[in-house]
């Protein structure tokens, strides 16, 4: 293993927070975050950002949309045109922000309850276009910024703040919602499976369409200790000891029930499927012909 | 800047006030609409999403209003100007992200044609009883600017002027329109693209690095643009924040945003207002009234003229900023306003707190649905002359 012997050693006592290889990607004036120790929203930023690096994409043509929520804060913090907009609305900005700028590639970051709650109708008709839109969705199954509510996600039995004697409202199993609405991609990993979330990021980045992407993550301040899921580490070792790996598993069978197992993998993948755009121009096309055209890749009529 | 020849649809014509609502729109330069169909506006976006495709325009049908409003922030960020169309309850759902488009500081069109509330209330019926939730509707505090055409033409020629004026201060423009004016049909003369003045968005010439999305210097209220995607690498966002567009979470930082973002509106109330006044040197009575109202208040005016009132007219084409300094100073010279609206007496209240008991202030109410019977406008003029 010469590649490991070869690694360059660091000086620990010398380091800056701007020698980490991710600190291009975040916006280092704006650290530190504001999320909970052992939380799992930082490591999904990590992950993108980690894939940005080896995608070496220009950043100009990458957007960041989140909606409200502790994962909301992630356009905050991202350094690229970045919009921290209102809940559940993220897909709905986005649409608008791609349609208007197609060369745009878009990333939404946002919670469960602010893309499958409030802003769940704006996810199935997303979903059912194909906008070209890289959804990642972290799911901690509650509405964490207000508090530990129940959500849309939460699963039977889990207690949370608004479902004090246990959860009896049935909730989402969102891969399969996503598959079933026509998303074009559909993967799901833990927050501990660093190394396949980053690749599944990079291949989604290549990606058209909607992209949706599930990240169970631990919110460990509200969700983990009124379930009494003991601390960060234990969180972890849960989901190393219950998540099982099985790509192109069908989605009906992903759903999560309270501390049972999680079904990870990479459950659609479509990358011929058209997307609104492609449909909208070939349909163009067709009927109006010389007539049609199209509006520039860089937005609307302008002066220049 | 001069109008995009592929939007302008030069001639005469004979088109309702939705269809040149939406020709407005397009000689105006809007290249992105998002809506959802609700009467008596969706001929707006009909007739929009029949012409775009011809010139660059992408017209996309949400799934409500919510994503509808959203949408249009989202693409007004690329640069491109954009606009929404609704009717009561959806201007109801928009209110919202009316909200962040104030707060992102976006130039945005939203049309309303309105109709008779509350809730579904009257749907192919007229109505002007969204002029409050105009001014109002989002929760905090704000400024913003509403106007309301009285004819197909104004639709086409107040259009433009809505456009420009979202751009100059960076705030979402409400088109306030009435059934009436919505669907009725009259001659519209549409100029040459070199006659139609177009506001560009005010884009900075800082370099990426150097630029911050709400840095305001010298006195200045209205920052400068940056377009996503031009490397800029800004952030935005809907909680209170400083110039960075970080968020702030201070009182202080509270007091800075907010005070600019009214600032911006209340320091140019003289730019920003616009009405049509006749004959108020020496009159007793000034009747104001707004959109198909003023119409019909004409026939009222002159059968009160005959009856030997003198009587002023002011038209508000621009509502919100409400022309205050003006009504102050008309209050100490007459007898009284008449307000006639198609609502139980929203704009009367403006007036009547301008008035300041200096002269009486009648309003003349109307629930929706029709327009008034004049008889009751006269009435009102004769009783206020007394
Ligand atoms: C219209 C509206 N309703 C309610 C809220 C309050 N709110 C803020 S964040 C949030 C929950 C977010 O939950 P989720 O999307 O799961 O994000 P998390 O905090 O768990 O990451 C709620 C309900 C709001 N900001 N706006
Ligand atoms: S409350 Fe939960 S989700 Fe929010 S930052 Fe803390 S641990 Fe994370
Ligand atoms: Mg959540």
């Amino acid at each position: 293993m010469s590649a490991q012997a070869e690694a360059p050693t660091i000086d620990m006592d010398n380091v800056q927070p701007e020698d980490h290889p991710i600190a291009p990607f975040i916006r280092m004036d704006r650290m530190p975050h504001i999320w909970c120790p052992t939380c799992g929203i930082g490591t999904v930023v990590k992950c993108y950002a980690a894939a940005m690096e080896k995608l070496d994409l220009d950043p100009k043509t990458i957007a960041i949309v989140s909606g409200i929520g502790c994962t909301g804060r992630v356009a905050g913090y991202m350094n690229y045109d970045a919009f921290h907009t209102t809940h559940g609305r993220a897909i709905a900005f986005a649409t608008g922000l791609k349609m208007a700028r197609t060369e745009l590639n878009v990333t939404l970051f946002s919670g469960d309850g602010d893309l499958s709650g409030i802003g769940g109708n704006h996810f199935i008709h997303a979903a059912r276009r194909n906008m070209d839109l890289l959804v990642v969705l972290v799911n901690n199954f509650t509405y964490a910024m207000t508090g530990g509510q129940n959500a849309p996600t939460t699963p039977l039995k889990a207690i949370s703040s608004t479902m004090p004697f246990g959860n009896f409202d049935q909730p989402f199993n969102l891969p399969h919602l996503a598959a079933s609405c026509g998303a074009s991609y559909v993967a799901r990993w833990t927050s501990l499976h660093i190394r396949r979330m980053t690749k599944t990021f990079e291949e989604a980045m290549q990606r058209k369409g909607f992209r949706f992407i599930e990240v169970i993550a631990p919110c460990s301040t509200l969700y983990a200790r009124r379930n009494k899921l003991g601390t960060g580490l234990n969180l972890m070792q849960f989901y190393h000891d219950n998540s099982e790996i099985r790509h192109g598993e069908d989605t009906r069978n992903v759903d999560i029930g309270f501390q049972e197992k999680i079904i990870c993998g990479k459950f659609v993948d479509e990358p011929e499927k058209t997307t609104y755009h492609e449909n909208m121009h070939t349909h163009y096309e067709q009927v109006l012909g010389d007539k049609y055209v199209p509006m520039p890749p860089e937005g609307g009529w302008r002066d220049e | 800047m001069k109008a995009d020849p592929l939007g302008v649809l030069t001639g005469a014509h004979y088109l309702d006030g939705d269809f040149a609502a939406g020709e407005g729109a397009m000689a105006a330069g809007c290249r992105f609409v998002a809506g959802y169909p609700i009467t008596p506006s969706t001929e707006v976006v009909e007739r929009m999403s029949r012409r775009f495709p011809m010139m660059g325009g992408t017209f996309i049908q949400m799934e409500d209003e919510m994503a509808s409003m959203a949408a249009v922030i989202g693409a007004a960020f690329t640069g491109t100007k954009s606009m929404t169309v609704t009717s009561g309850p959806g201007f109801s759902l928009m209110m919202e992200n009316l909200g962040l488009a104030v707060m992102m500081e976006t130039p945005c069109v939203l049309v309303n044609v309105q109709r008779g509330g509350p809730s579904t209330g009257l749907p192919t019926m007229t109505g002007q009883s969204d002029m409050m939730q105009a001014r109002w509707g989002s929760h905090g505090d704000y400024e913003i600017i509403a106007m309301s055409p009285k004819s197909p033409q104004e639709s086409f020629d107040l259009m433009i002027d809505a456009f420009n004026l979202s751009e100059i201060y960076r705030v979402p423009v409400l088109f306030m329109m009435d059934e009436c004016v919505g669907h009725m049909t009259e001659k519209v003369i549409i100029p040459e693209p070199d006659e139609i003045d177009i506001v560009p968005r005010k884009l900075t010439d800082k370099k990426p690095g150097e630029f911050w999305p709400y840095e305001v210097n010298n006195g200045e209220l209205v920052p400068e643009f940056a377009r996503a995607g031009d490397g800029y690498r800004f952030h935005t966002t809907g909680l209170t924040h400083d110039y960075r567009g970080y968020p702030d979470m201070t009182v202080e930082g509270q007091w800075k945003l907010v005070t600019r973002l009214m600032d911006k509106i209340n320091k140019n109330v003289d730019d920003i207002i616009r009405f049509e006044e006749e004959e108020t040197d020496g009159a007793d009575v000034v009747v104001l009234s707004y959109g198909i109202t003023s119409r019909v208040a004409r026939l009222a005016i002159e059968k009160a003229r005959e009856k030997g009132v003198k009587v002023g007219v002011i038209r508000l084409i621009v509502v919100w900023p409400f022309p205050e300094k003006q009504i102050r100073e008309m209050a100490k010279k007459i007898k009284g306003f008449v307000v006639p609206e198609i609502n139980m007496g929203q704009v009367v209240l403006e007036v009547e707190r301008c008035a300041a008991g200096n002269c009486t202030t009648t309003s003349v109410p109307h629930p929706g649905g029709g327009v008034h019977d004049p008889e009751t406008i006269v009435e009102a003029i004769v009783g206020a002359a007394k």
